[in-house]
């Protein structure tokens, strides 16, 4: 794996200054291997890891399963791009099993996420049926544990 | 009443660790960045955590075969074989220990009468040099150079040989400077203790954190397997310190002396720790080689900043210990230790800490977070530079 994206991905919060210390390379060349990995679509961007399940957030999400009908040579991909797009929708994947797409999604009000499902999803044609789960508590999020207070360190500052 | 009377000669004459003493003034101050510790920083994977939790919860909780759980046992053969290309019975020729350093305690006190001679490379580990004294051993150091990335040579033992010489300790990848010896090196070795009639103690504790080149066991090595007692544990590889779980295997009847001493003394290892043990070897190596990586990243880092600041360091094989020489700077290490850790509060372990062949170095850990190793190496070259400007 590119030794940028491992750092990224197990040292949590480096600045590209640090990245480039670790790394023995220039923060420009650094800066450069992020723009590449972009260009790439290999990163796909950044976006903070929230607490949403925080009260004063007032987020609601919930997963659905739907099924769809496939079209002739496209099978399921210009539906499930379609649905993509929507704005409400965090996360969509082509599933295997019972249902055809999982789709993540979130909004402001339980009444949004239900209009959501009711006049955007299930109204399109070609989806078949759908199947509404609404999250009732996160206790994980992107890797981050959630509701447990983070362990104080309990190494020696010197030992053997 | 003056208590000190009862305490055995051999205890009472025995040093305090200089890491003890270290460890005492480091205690006392805030926000320090310590690479003095001797541990990974990384958490015990959770599946190996679950396990014991499971173990538990199944009502796991009492006393094992002596020589362990023969789950664990099996393991460990299939572990060692598939590693380090050396096989044992799971029934008789391997011993689960309360960590390496009962392993250690039971075979100079199981192998040794009173004035045998061992001989064991230094710097070395803390506790080699007492467990020969408490077994009423003769201890018979044998110096690394940084020059050959303290690699032990055959020529240093044999400069050093002694007769009555019985065994000889090895602990390769080194605690504390890093060193390790590649096949060729390790034959010369075998080839020294055949000839000299030696029965080796092989602590490989470290040979999972190697960086360079593929680790050698000794006991692997022709003709070497039945004077071996190879040593191993868990701590550093799978992160499991303060579970203290380790083992050694060797020829049966090493194992059966070894193991008498092991039942009266400990009667077995902790049971929810061996059970924790079998996890980590059925399914902890992808976990293992994971946190192998960074540690390669962070030593590299460590040692080219450490040679940018002016510490002259050579690049350690194994383990998570950098070995910079710090004498260079005009203070001894222990007064280079002292005013780094005091001037800047960054904490390393003076290299006299693991015998008399450390002066002049320090042992820095870098089994810490890239940001610590970061702000570590900004401040060592802060006070490097503030001693230099002194000086001249």
């Amino acid at each position: 794996m590119n030794p940028v994206i491992k750092l990224l991905l197990e040292g949590g919060s480096l600045s590209t200054a640090q990245m480039a210390q670790v790394l023995n390379l220039s923060e420009a060349d650094i800066n450069r291997e992020l723009d590449q990995l972009k260009k790439d679509q290999i990163l796909l961007g950044w976006r903070p890891v929230l607490n949403l399940s925080d009260e004063r957030s007032g987020t609601v999400r919930a997963v659905i399963e739907v099924r769809l009908t496939p079209e002739r040579g496209g099978g399921f991909n210009r539906l499930a791009e379609r649905i993509s797009r929507f704005d409400e929708v965090e996360s969509c994947y082509l599933m295997s099993g019972g249902y055809d797409l999982l789709v993540f999604v979130s909004g402001a009000s339980l009444q949004q996420v239900a209009r959501f499902v009711s006049e955007k999803l299930s109204s399109l044609e070609g989806v078949l049926s759908t199947a509404t789960h609404f999250m009732l508590r996160s206790y994980k999020e992107q890797g981050f544990l959630l509701e447990t207070k983070a362990e104080e360190t309990s190494r020696l500052n010197v030992a053997p | 009443m003056d208590t000190t009377r009862y305490i055995a000669k051999h205890v009472i004459n025995l040093p305090r660790s200089g890491i003890r003493d270290f460890f005492e003034i480091v205690a006392k101050m805030k926000d320090v960045i310590s690479l003095g510790i001797g541990e990974p920083d990384f958490d015990t994977p959770w599946h190996i955590r679950e396990a014991a939790i499971y173990a538990l919860e199944k009502g796991k909780t009492h006393y094992t075969s002596n020589l362990g759980l023969i789950e664990l046992r099996r393991e460990i053969n299939r572990y060692v074989e598939k590693n380090f290309h050396v096989s044992y019975n799971p029934e008789n020729e391997i011993l689960v220990t309360v960590g390496v350093s009962e392993a250690i305690d039971i075979a100079t006190r199981a192998l040794l009468n009173p004035g045998d001679k061992v001989m064991f490379h230094q710097p070395c580990y803390v506790s080699y040099h007492p467990s020969i004294t408490l077994a009423h051993g003769e201890a018979i150091p044998v110096p690394t150079f940084a020059k050959d990335n303290f690699a032990l040579t055959a020529e240093a033992l044999q400069a050093a040989w002694q007769p009555g010489c019985k065994l000889l300790m090895l602990n390769l990848p080194c605690n504390p400077t890093g060193g390790t010896c590649n096949r060729a090196q390790l034959e010369a070795i075998a080839k020294f203790a055949v000839e000299k009639e030696l029965l080796v103690l092989s602590d490989e504790i470290y040979s999972e954190l190697t960086f360079e080149g593929e680790h050698v066991s000794i006991a692997s090595l022709p003709g070497m397997k039945e004077r071996t007692i190879f040593l191993h544990g868990f701590s550093k590889a799978f992160a499991m310190t303060g579970w203290r779980i380790g083992y050694a295997c060797g020829p049966a009847p090493l194992i059966e002396a070894m193991m008498k001493v092991h039942q009266y003394s400990m009667m077995c290892a902790s049971i929810i720790s061996q059970e924790g043990a079998v996890e980590a070897l059925a399914h902890g190596e992808e976990g293992m080689k994971a946190m192998r990586e960074q540690y390669h990243r962070r030593r590299d880092y460590i040692v080219r900043r450490l040679n940018e600041i002016g510490l002259k360091c050579h690049l350690p094989r194994g383990s998570f210990y950098a070995f910079p020489y710090v004498s260079g700077t005009g203070l001894s290490e222990k007064d280079f230790a002292v005013s780094l850790l005091q001037a800047e509060r960054v904490a390393m372990v003076p290299g006299t800490a693991f015998g008399e062949n450390g002066a002049g170095f320090c042992r820095a850990c870098f089994a810490t977070s890239y940001e610590q190793l970061i702000e570590a190496s900004e401040r060592i070259e802060r006070h490097v530079q503030h001693l230099a400007s002194k000086k001249a």
